[in-house]
């Protein structure tokens, strides 16, 4: 079937990696290409949300961040519940080509998966409603 | 890559694409754990086709065998497959293709003339 833990895609893009960084990684540039509004705390560990319009919002980390080469974040693998610890790793890469810059972003960790560690989250929350539901029934019984 | 993603991802795949095991699951998901006899009065199936049916979805961990009422076997949905299926599908459906276009298309705009304000913008699908 082919799982595919990684997506790489490569453009040149006729712009100096200096505006192509600043499109990347700050805000104003976010919140026009990729999302409708943005805010980024560019550091490593710092947060960064994207909202769209249509009322969709993602949480991202930010990994790295060596200006005006690398950026890198992590956010959650779409579809999965929020509390899932499971993220994606993004990495965009910048190398100036002539006036230019080749910009390189690579999306890896759709495969990754610890079997055990999936079952303890599954088995974690599937005991977590359980004991929820039971403290429900005991509540209504002594009620 | 663990080997065993890939194949636990196939038998959810292969477990769907039956569409009287997708009722199966479907009637678990939103009314909870079940018998064979159960499931046989809400669905058009008779209980030895359900029987057959779980017994091959316990088999690649779709469903769980538990003991019910007057010692029968209920059967309840386990959604940790189903969340490997969902990483898979969520590779297929990343689309870095239109953000890049996007980025791209920002670029050139930006590069001509002062800077528009948002609002000039025109309003852009997201991608």
């Amino acid at each position: 079937m082919g799982f595919p833990d990684r997506i790489e895609r490569t453009v040149e893009v006729a712009h100096p990696p200096g505006k192509v960084w600043a499109a990347l990684t700050t805000a104003e540039g976010l919140g026009s290409w990729f999302g409708n509004e943005a805010t980024i705390d560019l550091r490593p560990g710092g947060s960064a949300q994207l909202k769209w319009t249509e009322g969709f919002t993602v949480n991202m980390r930010v990994e790295r961040v060596e200006e005006p080469t690398v950026f890198g974040f992590t956010w959650h693998i779409h579809g999965l519940s929020e509390d899932d610890p499971r993220r994606t790793y993004v990495e965009f890469t910048l190398e100036p080509v002539g006036s230019g810059t080749r910009l390189r972003v690579v999306e890896s960790g759709f495969a990754q998966l610890p079997e055990d560690a999936y079952r303890r989250a599954y088995d974690a929350n599937t005991q977590g409603w359980m004991s929820e539901l039971g403290e429900l029934v005991n509540y209504l019984d002594a009620a | 890559m663990p080997p065993e993603i890939e194949a636990i991802a196939e038998q959810v795949f292969i477990a769907l694409a039956d569409p009287t095991r997708r009722a199966i699951l479907a009637a678990l998901a939103s009314e909870g754990p079940a018998t064979a006899t159960d499931l046989s009065d809400r669905l058009p199936i008779t209980r030895q086709a359900i029987a057959k049916h779980l017994a091959l979805l316990a088999e690649v961990g779709l469903v769980t065998a538990e003991p019910g009422e007057r010692r029968r076997v209920r059967y309840r949905l386990c959604s940790a497959p189903m969340q490997v299926a969902q990483q898979f599908l969520a590779a297929l459906a990343r689309d870095w293709d239109g953000p890049l276009d996007a980025l791209k298309d920002h670029l050139d705009r930006s590069a001509r003339g002062p800077a528009t304000t948002p609002s000039q913008e025109t309003q852009k699908e997201h991608g």
